[in-house]
């Protein structure tokens, strides 16, 4: 009988420890970029949702660089465009820092190449001189993992997400810090070569690892303003 | 329409003799107390009056204009008001800016629409007016020439303003009231006078103005699809059973224990309260708070509908997936990180746009001085089905004393178009 009023007590104490809610949220910048969560995921590592990329292991800087742009409107995605309207730099790279040292699952999106397959990876890792077309790889890294401060990875994306953004660039909704090379990038591509490297690089399998080149380790052949 | 006309027509015939006695009116400036801030003062008020927020536009130079508010009579630009001599005020005098301001009629005696707040302002002392000339005055001038407004006919007619200011416009100085204490008279001129937030939190007509009747009775913002809750009404926002230093840190910092800012009140603390002396804040707060002294308790009334059990039920169901993590499961919230839903004015009000918005587009409050490194809510839109978003809404307004009532899934579609930034 003792022994069934311990059992009875501790189910008791342990029930309502098991239901007791806290009362104050964690100090912690995982509790406040919460509102990053049901499109970027829980840690930035991104959703099933083909219109939002993963976040986790870009560059602080390419990721302070969105947000600011995003807060100024160089970059117009208006539920983006609303949820950093009013913050500061120093909390942006707070932020930007934070997705940046999460780990990125960089596996491969999936999709299947399309036709044209030899023409785009030859687009992709040697570029089109006939139309000033750099090699993506010239910036984005051999493996296409990107580069510290400010180019991010390529791989890890899903082909809708990156036409887009290219598209972005070439109609004016997407801006970076003059000289905006991916804007003339984008314009000198035709709108198949858009939707081929998308889908190239959405093609491609997963690397390891999976973190941005450091900052010097090669020499990119632009000037943009993005990557000081 | 031709009723309506005819009826401005009528006011406009016993308007000019109303507005010649106005005009005669003097009255002395109310003492004003030293700010506590390193700014100027100038620049302190200007920041009260948030004359930023419509005299830029987006992207471009402050104070330098063309900002575009569109209105349900059509688009009005903002002017420039950096001291340019061609396209800004480098020409006026300080006795012009505070005719201006004091009777809704520009330098030229044109009669202002009221997008510009001069009902509001009016109120502004002299000496507050000529701080503020003296600030925008130290500008940098940019020239940028004035916009022409866009507004469809029969708006387009500024006469029609006679009719209008007969209707909504009182000319006069704010006037403190003597049995009251020298905070509250603080208060009251900042939140009738500088900070104009009768111009969201009251009832705007068909003819978009407010009469004293509506005054801080709550209103939803034309265009904006945001209801800004009512000032003056137990029921709703429930200022009366906020403490003074809650209602403060809410202005000033964006968040508080009892709920938080977002969408254009976010703006407003960004552009303006954030900068908010501890004394003003606190007197603006005091006044807030003493709009309900006039009122008694009121009661809810009894719900005309209710939802029913499997509604409830499968809004409960989401609630607990989706929110309860940081909401808690008895809506407490976790203040001031996260609002309380429980007993939050935002949520019970009669229209459910807020907290329809909410859920479809979080929100961010402000980063402030006070709340240097804002909590955020994700969006809902893109993963929740306008059934689900009315269900856990629904929930959430009925429960845990909540006294909202349910709301469909067609409410929830609309505010999926509504606009996300001015």
């Amino acid at each position: 009988m003792r022994q069934l009023g311990l059992i009875c007590l501790s189910l008791v104490l342990s029930s309502s420890a098991w239901t007791a809610e806290p009362s104050a949220a964690p100090d912690t910048i995982a509790a406040r970029v919460q509102g990053c969560q049901t499109c970027h995921g829980a840690h930035g590592e991104g959703t099933a949702d083909t219109n939002f990329p993963r976040i986790a292991g870009k560059p602080a800087g390419y990721l302070l660089n969105q947000l600011q742009n995003f807060r100024d409107g160089q970059r117009s995605y208006p539920p983006m465009n609303y949820l950093v309207a009013y913050m500061h730099d120093d909390y942006l790279a707070e932020i930007a820092g934070y997705f940046a040292a999460q780990p990125a699952k960089l596996q491969s999106m999936g999709e299947t190449a399309s036709a044209g397959d030899a023409a785009t990876r030859l687009l992709v890792t040697k570029g089109d001189v006939v139309h000033g077309i750099p090699a993506c790889v010239q910036c984005h890294g051999a493996r296409l993992t990107g580069i510290e401060p400010g180019i991010p990875g390529l791989i890890g994306l899903n082909g809708k997400y990156i036409a887009a953004q290219l598209v972005s660039w070439r109609v004016g909704t997407r801006h970076a810090k003059k000289p905006d090379c991916m804007h003339d990038i984008a314009s000198r591509l035709s709108e198949t070569q858009v939707r081929q490297v998308a889908g190239w690089l959405a093609s491609r399998p997963a690397v390891d690892p999976t973190s941005p080149a450091p900052a010097g380790a090669w020499t990119t052949p632009l000037t943009c303003g993005s990557q000081p | 329409m031709k009723s309506n006309l005819a009826f401005v027509a009528i006011v406009c015939l016993g308007l000019s003799a109303a507005g010649a006695r106005a005009a005669n009116v003097a009255t002395p400036a109310p003492a004003i107390h030293a700010v506590d801030s390193p700014m100027s003062r100038g620049e302190y008020l200007a920041h009260l009056g948030d004359c930023v927020a419509c005299h830029t536009k987006h992207g471009g130079v402050p104070f330098a204009g063309g900002f575009a508010m569109p209105t349900p009579f059509g688009t009005l630009y903002s002017p420039n008001i950096t001291p340019d001599k061609k396209t800004g005020i480098g020409n006026w005098t300080a006795t012009e800016f505070y005719q201006m301001l004091h009777t809704g009629r520009s330098r030229d005696g044109t009669l202002l629409y009221p997008a510009m707040p001069f009902p509001a302002y009016t109120k502004i002392p002299r000496e507050d007016a000529d701080a503020l000339f003296k600030y925008l005055r130290s500008l940098k001038p940019v020239s940028q020439p004035n916009r022409d407004n866009e507004l469809r006919f029969p708006y387009n007619n500024r006469s029609l303003m006679f009719g209008w200011r007969a209707l909504y416009f009182t000319e006069g100085t704010f006037k403190p009231a003597a049995e009251r204490s020298a905070q509250f008279n603080r208060g009251a001129y900042l939140v009738e006078g500088l900070g104009h937030c009768a111009s969201c939190h009251s009832t705007i007509n068909a003819l978009g103005g407010s009469s004293d009747d509506s005054a801080f009775a709550g209103g939803l913002i034309p265009l904006q699809n945001w209801y800004a809750p009512s000032l003056t009404s137990n029921l709703e926002s429930g200022l009366g059973s906020w403490s003074v230093a809650d209602i403060a840190a809410l202005l000033k910092g964006g968040a508080s224990m009892r709920g938080a800012v977002y969408g254009p009140m976010a703006e407003v603390t960004h552009n303006s309260l954030q900068y908010l002396s501890d004394d003003d804040a606190t007197a603006m707060s005091v006044y807030l708070k003493s709009l309900l002294e006039l009122k008694p308790p009121a009661s809810h009334p009894a719900a005309a509908n209710l939802p029913s059990a499997t509604a409830l039920a499968a809004g409960k169901t989401i609630y607990e997936a989706r929110c309860a993590a940081c909401h808690r499961s008895d809506g407490q919230g976790m203040p001031p990180a996260y609002p309380p839903l429980a007993g939050n004015p935002s949520i019970e009000m009669e229209l459910s746009v807020n907290p329809l918005r909410m859920v479809l587009n979080g929100g961010y409050p402000p980063q402030t001085a006070e709340n240097p490194r804002p909590y955020g809510m994700p969006p809902f839109a893109q993963i929740m089905s306008d059934e689900e978003v009315a269900a856990v809404v629904t929930y959430i307004r009925v429960s845990w004393g909540n006294h909202g009532s349910p709301v469909t899934p067609r409410e929830a579609n609309a505010m999926r178009v509504a606009p996300l930034l001015d």
